[in-house]
């Protein structure tokens, strides 16, 4: 195959520049020692870290987002993981619509998913409630959970399994001490990629949190609307560490090009 | 006894699947339509929702042309950006495609890595980067000489197009991407054995083969550009309406439920007859090629 001309490497370096320019300037303005949004010209200072700090409402809409990101990518893995299992194994009438029913919320506007979950939980009476936000999480991170588990159990070797059967195992020991273990990279990654969808969902989740399950990206989002000062720049700073740290994890287990891969088509 | 074990294997998989299944229908297919029924619901300042059957949602988005001004510059901005990953999107990824196998795999990284990191921490970058007229794009590309006046960005189409763009990159990087990962290298070997040129090689064999890629990114990039919400709302401002925020001001500022309800219901329409349609269109003209 040919090398890249130089015309071509000219390209490419504006390319990644370009890419890189935006999430490095929100990094690099997080340091600086000023008051004021600038480049850290004059040293580095950690004072908007300490900074946030004063903002108790950006540290509890940090651990709604930690705690509503977790939980939610394991409660989508409790309905995912037997739903990946007969969609891998079976082949049954309905199976095609199903796996079509379970990746839709890949197709449907998060702004439309917001206002649905809106009107259908206050009319529930769980208006902005913690509970709301899980439910309405679970369904938005099933995709991701779905497919890297599907995508394991569909390659999976069975004759252990069978091997285990011939032995008398059966039913939850068969599954909890053959299977799961068989999938659990899949299973992993599916919740590291879920988690981090439910970590960064602005879109839906705006519609749903009240004063008190404000996640972190709606804590941000309400904060830029009235102005934009170096704390956002810190918070952001920490939410990418945050997302780098899922990321490093999910190319441990799974391997980011086959995640990256996968999000590319949606869903057919 | 086998009977019953067949039986039981037909049964396995809706059992496995049923919890899932109602999930679904209970707390998403229950909630969309109860949307739809909004839409047809009639709201006043002082009475609020009344649930009855009107069509005074529909015959408003219809009849004010403000509405159909907004579902303009809402598509409108959705092509831009669709036109502008495609235009850098594929040449980026066929010349990542040649790159050696550990340049490949780190640039893959920092194009496609941005895709997980927050939304709204990315068009704070470009808010930056914006900034007023004397931000650092205007003055960057000033001292280029690409300009002789700042352009402005903050508030305006072109910088929700350009912010947007950069947002949706990496969906077009990885969908051309993979599109040349089916590609048979030695076809440009053999171009070029019988005397083509890099610009035929590129226009006649390349292109041609590359173009579903081009073309199933340039769908997911036009939905998700034409329902995006942060960076419209954040570059745009309050000003400058697209459907997904002009949903939430009815949502959540002016509180007429009913009216927001048409505008997403109708976003909701529009995208899936576009994306339906043209995934058809696409596969009848490549049939071939996805075979």
């Amino acid at each position: 195959m040919r090398r890249n001309g130089p015309l071509a490497l000219i390209f490419h370096t504006v390319f990644v520049i370009v890419m890189v320019a935006p999430i490095l300037v929100v990094c690099l303005v997080a340091f600086t020692p000023e008051g004021f949004l600038s480049l850290p010209t004059n040293g580095f200072s950690l004072r908007w870290f300490r900074t946030i700090a004063n903002y108790p409402e950006f540290i509890h809409a940090f651990w709604v987002s930690l705690g509503l990101g977790a939980l939610s990518s394991f409660v989508a893995l409790l309905f995912a993981v037997p739903a990946a299992l007969a969609i891998a194994r079976y082949r049954f009438r309905g199976r095609d619509a199903l796996a079509a029913l379970f990746l839709s919320p890949l197709m449907i506007p998060h702004v439309v998913l917001g206002i649905a979950f809106l009107r259908f939980f206050t009319s529930a009476g769980l208006g902005g409630s913690f509970a709301a936000l899980i439910i309405a999480h679970v369904i938005i991170v099933f995709p991701f959970a779905l497919r890297l588990t599907l995508a394991v159990a569909t390659g999976m070797d069975r004759t252990v399994e069978m091997a285990a059967v011939s032995l008398g195992a059966g039913g939850w020991t068969l599954f909890r001490r053959v299977t799961l273990p068989l999938i659990l990279p899949g299973v992993i990654s599916g919740w590291a990629l879920a988690f981090i969808q439910s970590f960064d969902d602005l879109t839906m989740t705006v519609f749903l949190a009240a004063p008190g399950t404000e996640t972190l990206p709606v804590r941000m989002f309400l904060y830029i609307q009235d102005n934009i000062d170096p704390l956002v720049t810190s918070v952001s700073a920490c939410v990418i560490a945050i997302t780098m740290t899922a990321l490093i994890l999910l190319d441990r287990f799974y391997g980011l090009d086959r995640v990256l891969a996968g999000k590319g088509d949606t869903g057919r | 006894m086998s009977a019953a074990a067949e039986e039981g294997s037909a049964r396995t998989p809706w059992a496995l699947t049923a919890p899932a299944l109602m999930l679904f229908v209970g707390v998403l297919l229950i909630p969309l339509a109860m949307t739809v029924m909004l839409s047809f619901h009639d709201w006043g300042q002082y009475k609020g929702i009344e649930p009855v059957f009107i069509l005074k949602n529909w015959r408003e988005i219809a009849t004010d042309p403000y509405y159909a001004e907004m579902f303009w510059r809402t598509f409108r901005i959705a092509i831009l950006t669709t036109l502008l990953t495609a235009l850098l999107g594929a040449p980026e990824a066929y010349i990542l495609n040649r790159m050696s196998g550990r340049w490949k795999s780190f640039f893959l990284l920092v194009i496609l890595g941005p895709l997980l990191i927050s939304v709204v921490a990315r068009t704070l970058g470009w808010a930056l980067l914006f900034g007023g007229n004397n931000g650092l794009v205007n003055k960057l590309l000033m001292s280029l000489g690409v300009i002789r006046s700042p352009i402005p960005f903050m508030f305006t189409e072109t910088g929700v197009v350009v912010a947007l763009a950069h947002v949706m990159m990496p969906f077009m990087v990885l969908s051309v991407w993979a599109a040349l990962q089916r590609l048979d290298p030695q076809i440009e070997n053999a171009a070029m054995s019988l005397g083509a040129g890099p610009v035929t090689i590129i226009r006649r064999i390349i292109m041609p083969q590359i173009m579903p890629g081009v073309l199933s990114g340039a769908i997911i990039v036009f939905s998700l550009s034409a329902s995006a919400f942060a960076t419209p709302a954040i570059i745009g401002g309050r000003r400058l309406k697209v459907a997904a925020t002009l949903a939430y001001d009815e949502f959540l500022n002016t509180l007429n439920w009913p009216l927001g309800a048409a505008v997403a219901t109708l976003l909701l329409v529009a995208l899936v007859l576009i994306v339906v349609g043209s995934n058809a269109l696409i596969e009848r003209r490549y049939a071939e090629v996805f075979r």
